[in-house]
């Protein structure tokens, strides 16, 4: 096929730099770094899951059209999460105008 | 015409609709990555919804976070990443026609993934015990309780429906494959692979690790929120 061979060095050493990740990122949770917490552990899950799928997954070797289909899931997988909590976020900025208070009408005698 | 190419041609493996194997497994190759790409779109709205509501609700998230086991999420993320390594071999093995070692590490990979939901299984079982069960068993006492509340209790209820929403999501995702590996182990031994047709070997581990990959996230998002100092 036309796919090479990855000798089994390259694998091992993979996994290892997995398992040192998994051990880093347990072993930082257990460190106060405020906000930066969040980050280190969404950035170490992320270098993870480029060796998974560069070396285990074979995306280094696969063709260019691969790579362009699993590009736009990950920019689609974006605009769901983006999109998303700008919505969340942004609700408050602009408040809804009195009138369309649903809480008890204004009466009139 | 070289003799290797009037065999391959002829494999009893190649469809109809495919002018050679190499083709073929071209096709079947991106294929499993679209429907991947359809997969990280599933979970993508529990992470999304997941975000939101951590966001709305840190506190009690943290609080939920901190009734989890560090040692038992570290050690399934340690197995998980051990199968999709003796994924990658078969893979390897089934590329240099090695059918003793495919077996081997198809069935070392089953049972790899047969740890994760046994390590799995007790931790559903722990969350039974310390009555965090939302819907099922919520009743939630002592030091357990002490930790959950300052979030309040609804919150934390949130908290542990998406952590058995994921998690759940992602176990029946692990029993797929672990079906999907039995099949080839059963085709394997029989010498049904070989350097020039393995593309199902290749399909089946391309999905073993994006499960590892979906793990990957879950083990950080649930187990370590807000840090354990």
């Amino acid at each position: 096929m036309s796919q090479q061979i990855v000798p089994v060095k390259t694998y091992i050493f993979v996994f290892a730099s997995l398992i040192a990740l998994t051990l880093l990122t347990t072993g930082v949770a257990f460190i106060d770094l405020g906000p930066f917490n969040t980050v280190a552990a969404l950035a170490i899950a992320f270098c993870k899951m480029l060796l998974v799928v560069f070396f285990f997954m074979h995306l280094r070797q696969s063709s260019s059209l691969v790579k362009v289909v699993l590009l736009a899931g990950f920019f689609w997988l974006a605009l769901l999460i983006v999109l998303t909590s700008t919505d969340y976020r942004s609700r408050s900025w602009t408040p809804a105008p009195d009138s369309w208070s649903t809480t008890a009408p204004p009466t009139h005698p | 015409m070289t003799d290797a190419n009037v065999q391959a041609e002829h494999h009893a493996g190649l469809k109809h609709q495919f002018e050679n194997l190499e083709q073929q497994q071209d096709a079947d190759t991106l294929g499993i990555w679209v429907f991947l790409v359809t997969e990280i779109m599933f979970f993508g709205g529990l992470f999304a919804a997941y975000a939101i509501y951590r966001w709305l609700y840190f506190a009690a998230f943290e609080g939920g976070s901190h009734i989890l086991d560090v040692r038992l999420g570290a050690l399934n993320t340690v197995v998980l990443l051990g199968s999709s390594l003796t994924m990658a071999l078969s893979v390897r093995a089934a590329q240099t026609g090695n059918r003793r070692a495919l077996v081997l590490f198809l069935v070392l990979t089953m049972i790899l993934g047969a740890v994760f939901l046994g390590v799995k299984a007790y931790e559903y079982d722990q969350k039974f015990v310390e009555h965090v069960v939302p819907g099922l068993d919520w009743a939630p006492e002592g030091d357990v309780l002490a930790k959950l509340a300052p979030g309040g209790l609804g919150h934390a209820q949130l908290y542990f429906i998406f952590y058995f929403a994921m998690t759940g999501l992602h176990a029946i995702h692990m029993i797929i494959g672990m079906g999907l590996l039995l099949y080839l182990v059963l085709r394997g031994r029989k010498g049904t692979f070989t350097p020039h047709y393995f593309a199902p070997v290749e399909v089946v581990g391309l999905y073993w690790h994006f499960v590892d990959i979906v793990w990957i996230f879950l083990f950080p998002l649930l187990y370590l929120i807000g840090g354990r100092y």
